[in-house]
């Protein structure tokens, strides 16, 4: 387990490393600097900006710069929003973002593996056909459409829920909406599959035979194999919809980690940019982390390599 | 001739019992069913899956107006018609029924227009040329990158396996929505400068923005391909084939590309298959962020991106490309299914 659990956090840093340099090199790729767009102002106070924010030096040593100080937590000013700094900037951003995207992991979890579990155990039912055709349009379907499907109908032919920003619970219902629509059907695909495939096994005819109830054998002993797919789902799932879907923040105006990416990339805000992107690969890698080891405490079958 | 007795048990044979026999009795003889290859064995299994079919069908559909239909017709994707801005479906700006009433014929607006009054059937047509485009290109560089790729690890094994493996599980964790928007966002002006140089024009063409949404989608999205190709040759290398032709003396390569991809093709089908669709999928919402092909160029994501902000007043303007593009990824995601059942059993979960 020791010997595996390092090899994997190596690996994390790795990527990590990897996904700060190829950022790095990203940015500087690109031509036109962050304060090409300011009124006229003279080369000597674009110099002098430059100087401040160390964008005069050459390219190595702003490169070893960075990775010094984002090994402390520290991603460097903001060029666009003067006097903020990167973490701060994200430390406001990142909770709305993480408080749309939680609701959606949950409601995508209590609908998805429910469902799931329906249609496998009414399989070849009607119950199983329109669930599945449910689940393959919501992965057919991308989210803006969903998105503004939900804000065309509910938002501006009926009004009754509100388009714009997060303030009041019935503000969530249709970021939440489009945010889960992706996992909950890929949520319930997985489960219904995986489900099948535990129905067939030996051990839940013994459940059976042994005397135990439909419902026991199903929710104990089924549930729990089942479930295992859409644990290694999860990882992934919960990191991108915790940072927030660009998409549905930028339709519904919500004022997350997501946009404040767009606008990063827009206003060639390079600190803002490298930083979130940091923070969001940190973030996934440790997501991924924490189900592999979850994965393998919840099934003893897997072997650790 | 004597009289059958009904009782005797003798055997009666009659003359034409004795005749040669026709080659009707003969093939009917014949046990052995005619050999049915992988391919139509496996067109035969798909053919009888009526969702495929009727997915395939749909493709077909909208590859000839993507492709064929908007070289004959009237209006083209870039052309402001004069006065014709924001016109509901099936309507004539009023320069056009003066016309109308001239004794010219027009062809309507069959979706109205743009607030710019280009003819939106033309626009939302070209925006699934270059949907589609973008799915299958990119699956076919995914394709070769990733069977590639996936075999030489595979196939050399060891230590090359290893290294080969551990970049792409780096890849694989690497957030790719992130890196996609900036990979396509600094790719820009580089390509723009080197389709200023010579002999480099057919970038300009094709559009910079688009040839970099394929190297995004070509630096990405191969490593999914290359585990699978990977975990199947992993698995057929072992097989006795591979030992006669290594002892009769063939190369590396040639096993790979003989034997060893030849045996994998169901996978290799079905994989680049779902792979449209999820091309599709980033190609719209990239553009959808304003990060995919250059204007006046539509594609299906810009199309609805530009409709959000008159949602009021032309609902019409995001419900065509929206459908149309749910319409494409449904289709190739079940098609792909479908194929899959068809092609390559195993791969069901």
């Amino acid at each position: 387990m020791g010997k595996y659990l390092l090899k994997r956090v190596l690996l994390a840093i790795v990527t990590i490393w990897a996904v700060a340099t190829i950022t790095f090199c990203l940015m500087n790729m690109v031509p036109g600097g962050p304060f090409l767009s300011e009124k006229a102002i003279s080369p000597a106070a674009t110099a002098a900006l430059e100087a401040k924010y160390g964008l005069d030096k050459p390219f190595f040593e702003r490169y070893v710069t960075y990775l010094k100080d984002a090994c402390h937590g520290d991603f460097g000013l903001s060029l666009k929003q003067r006097g903020r700094t990167v973490m701060d900037i994200i430390s406001t951003k990142f909770p709305v973002s993480a408080r749309v995207g939680g609701v959606a992991v949950l409601v995508s979890l209590l609908l998805g593996v429910p469902l799931g579990v329906v249609a496998a155990y009414k399989r070849g039912t009607a119950i199983d056909s329109t669930l599945s055709v449910l689940a393959t349009l919501g992965i057919a379907v991308p989210s803006f459409v969903i998105c503004t499907v939900l804000m065309y109908f509910f938002g501006v032919k009926l009004g009754w829920l509100p388009t714009l920003g997060l303030s009041t619970p019935k503000h969530f219902i249709m970021p939440v909406f489009a945010l889960a629509a992706y996992p909950t059907s890929y949520i319930t695909r997985l489960m219904r599959s995986s489900m099948l495939d535990v129905l067939g096994q030996d051990y839940m005819r013994t459940a059976r035979a042994k005397g135990l109830s439909q419902k026991v054998s199903l929710f104990k002993h089924a549930l729990r194999n089942a479930i295992l797919p859409v644990i290694t789902y999860l990882g992934p799932m919960i990191a991108y919809t915790l940072v927030g879907s660009f998409i549905v923040e930028k339709i519904f105006t919500i004022p997350g980690l997501g946009g404040e990416f767009i606008k990063a990339i827009n206003g060639r805000d390079y600190t803002m940019i490298m930083g979130t992107t940091i923070f969001l690969a940190v973030f996934m890698v440790i997501m991924l982390l924490i189900v592999d080891i979850v994965y393998t405490i919840v099934d003893p079958r897997i072997k650790l390599k | 001739m004597t009289k059958k007795n009904p009782l005797s048990l003798q055997l009666k044979f009659d003359p034409e019992d004795f005749l040669p026999a026709t080659n009707e009795e003969k093939e009917s003889l014949v046990v052995m069913r005619e050999s049915v290859g992988f391919w139509r064995d496996g067109a035969r299994r798909l053919r009888k899956n009526k969702v495929a079919m009727a997915c395939l069908f749909v493709i077909i559909i909208i590859m000839i107006f993507a492709f064929i239909v908007p070289s004959f017709y009237p209006y083209s994707y870039s052309e402001q018609i004069q006065g014709a801005n924001n016109m509901k479906p099936f309507e004539f700006s009023a320069e056009e029924q003066a016309r109308i009433a001239a004794g010219e014929k027009l062809f309507p607006h069959i979706f109205g227009t743009d607030k710019m009054g280009r003819d939106y059937a033309i626009r939302v047509m070209m925006g699934s040329r270059i949907s589609l485009l973008v799915g299958m290109v990119a699956a076919v560089i995914i394709l070769v990158i990733g069977s590639v790729y996936g075999s030489i690890a595979a196939f050399a094994g060891g230590w090359v396996d290893l290294i080969m493996m551990r970049i792409v599980d780096i890849i694989y964790t690497i957030p790719d929505i992130l890196l996609i928007v900036l990979l396509s966002f600094a790719l820009k002006s580089p390509l723009k400068t080197l389709a200023s140089i010579k002999g480099f024009h057919w970038l300009s063409v094709m559009g910079e923005n688009l040839v970099s949404i394929f190297v995004v989608f070509a630096l990405l999205y191969w490593v999914g391909m290359a585990r699978m190709v990977r975990s199947q040759i992993l698995q057929l290398k072992e097989s006795e084939y591979v030992t006669a032709a290594r002892a009769l003396g063939a190369s590396g390569g040639r096993i790979i590309r003989k034997h060893l991809l030849t045996n994998c093709i169901g996978t290799l089908i079905v994989i680049t298959t779902l792979q449209i669709p999820s091309s599709i999928f980033t190609e719209s919402f990239l553009s959808f962020l304003g990060l995919g092909v250059a204007v006046p160029m539509p594609s299906l994501g810009s199309l609805a991106s530009e409709a959000i902000n008159g949602i009021n007043t032309f609902p019409h303007l995001l419900f065509i490309p929206s459908i149309v593009i749910s319409l494409i990824i449904l289709s190739f995601n079940l098609l792909g299914d479908g194929l899959r059942d068809a092609f390559d059993p195993k791969l069901k979960n």
